[in-house]
């Protein structure tokens, strides 16, 4: 039975109809034409559709559209800020933390999940919020890179604003 | 890849919830966080005509502890919360390892605990330690609440112990008293995002030196997680000294039956308990530090 979901995404309130059987990937890439969150395997093992439900990273190819009911999702289209890239879109780019790019946009929201809560996070604690990222062309050492840099230039941003 | 149709339900109480698992029947399954029903449901190896959605139930997201009872974690309360807590961290670090062991991150932000043991995966890796530690499942039913042992819970590959219409509402762990230690380790090719080879949870009783009592939890090496009885038989009484846990190492391959598979061979895993067991009584006695993050 088709339902009527509403839900913010990014930082707009959205509503749609969709089947229970819809993925909330299936949503946003096929119905909403925002296809910047990538379907790798569909497995809940690849992390290239991460998206963030309530600030939380989740896989989107394991999560129900209507489980998003009233609640909010951010994905990689959300996260510049007037019409600027985000310091870790940045320095993705800076550092050539990127190849294919088919990772990238799940790696990235994987790393503002990260610096969101933690903005001064270890390497290990960079290493662990893209444990359910796979990359398999560019190696993780210049993603790792990206992140810190990032997270230096958003603490450097705060302490100088 | 589409998923197979179904009718999704958001019941708002546990007896709602539960009237309609007894109403629709065996295609009804529970779901939470629905790490571990949407990929097989896509996979076609788990069938469900209706996915009744417990996040809607308040009350059911805590983690709370006190002294007499111990750690109180409910049926909504997420992987990652659980490896995060302060409170878990400070009661019973091997729980929160345990949770940190689960999947990646972001199964961990949608996944709970109490899913991770109604899954009833033979690798589970929250089992063993709940099984350790004598863990009790709570559980709402039709006509009655009652308390599951968790060492009764496991019923085999993917099977649990609840009857119709029953549902899961929290783990109680009790506390780790005077002279007590636990501790879980798990051997996987990857860090993350790898099922177990196998997983060892250990709890231990000490007075000075000397075990007065010992619980070994085997994950990955059976259909369900295991106790290691000749283990614990080889503990009891002794002080802890290397021989001994060498000698409770080897006494545990006799207490499971792993099989053969892409991860490793049954032999090797017999190998691997032996070691692991040894490890795990270890790691037990040792604690846990900065090794917690
Ligand atoms: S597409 Fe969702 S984890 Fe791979
Ligand atoms: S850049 Fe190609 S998969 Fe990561």
């Amino acid at each position: 039975m088709k339902k009527i979901l509403t839900f913010t995404l990014n930082g707009e309130k959205t509503e749609v109809i969709c089947e229970p059987n819809r993925s909330l990937l299936d949503l946003l890439r096929d119905d909403l034409g925002l296809t910047g969150t990538k379907k790798g395997c569909e497995e809940a093992e690849c992390g290239a559709c991460t998206v963030l439900l309530d600030g939380r990273p989740v896989n989107s190819c394991a999560t129900l559209a209507v489980e998003c009911e009233g609640h909010d999702v951010v994905t990689i289209e959300g996260i510049a800020r007037n019409g600027e890239l985000h310091p870790i879109q940045k320095q993705f780019i800076e550092k050539w933390a990127f190849q294919c790019g088919y990772c990238t946009p799940g790696m990235i929201m994987s790393a503002k999940a990260l610096l969101d809560h933690n903005p001064h996070p270890t390497e290990t604690e960079i290493r662990e919020a893209i444990e359910g990222n796979l990359c398999r062309c560019t190696g993780y050492a210049k993603i790792v890179e990206a992140i810190a840099a990032a997270a230096a230039e958003m603490n450097w941003e705060a302490e100088n604003a | 890849m589409v998923l197979p149709k179904f009718d999704y339900l958001t019941p708002a109480t546990l007896e709602e919830a539960s009237n309609l698992l007894v109403e629709l029947g065996a295609g009804a399954k529970v779901m939470a966080g629905g790490t571990d029903i949407i990929p097989p449901m896509r996979d076609k190896v788990l069938k469900a005509d209706y996915l009744i959605d417990i996040k809607g139930i308040p009350g059911l997201d805590y983690i709370e502890y006190d002294e007499k009872t111990g750690l109180k974690i409910g049926a909504l309360t997420k992987l990652y919360d659980i490896q995060t807590s302060e409170i878990v961290r400070k009661y019973n670090p091997a729980v929160a390892k345990a949770a940190k062991y689960v999947a990646s991150t972001q199964i961990r932000h949608k996944g709970t605990m109490v899913g991770n043991i109604c899954n009833a995966s033979p690798s589970c890796d929250t089992g063993p330690i709940l099984v350790a530690m004598n863990a009790k499942v709570t559980v709402h039913g039709p006509e009655k609440d009652r308390e599951i042992p968790m060492g009764e819970f496991f019923k085999g590959v993917k099977r649990n112990a609840l009857q119709p219409g029953e549902i899961v509402t929290g783990i109680v762990i009790p506390p780790l008293g005077e002279g007590e230690h636990a501790a879980y380790i798990k051997h996987a090719v990857r860090k993350a995002m790898d099922l177990a080879i196998v997983g060892v949870a250990a709890w231990v009783k000490m007075d000075g030196n000397v075990c007065v009592d010992a619980r070994i939890c085997l994950g990955a090496v059976a259909i369900t997680p295991v106790r290691a009885p000749s283990a614990e038989k080889v503990l009891i009484g002794k002080e802890l000294t290397p021989e001994v846990l060498a000698e409770a190492g080897v006494a545990a391959m006799a207490d499971c039956k792993p099989i053969s598979d892409v991860r490793a061979s049954a032999e090797y895993r017999h190998d691997m308990v032996r070691v692991f067991t040894k490890r795990a009584v270890r790691k037990a006695l040792e604690g846990y530090k900065e090794d917690l993050t």
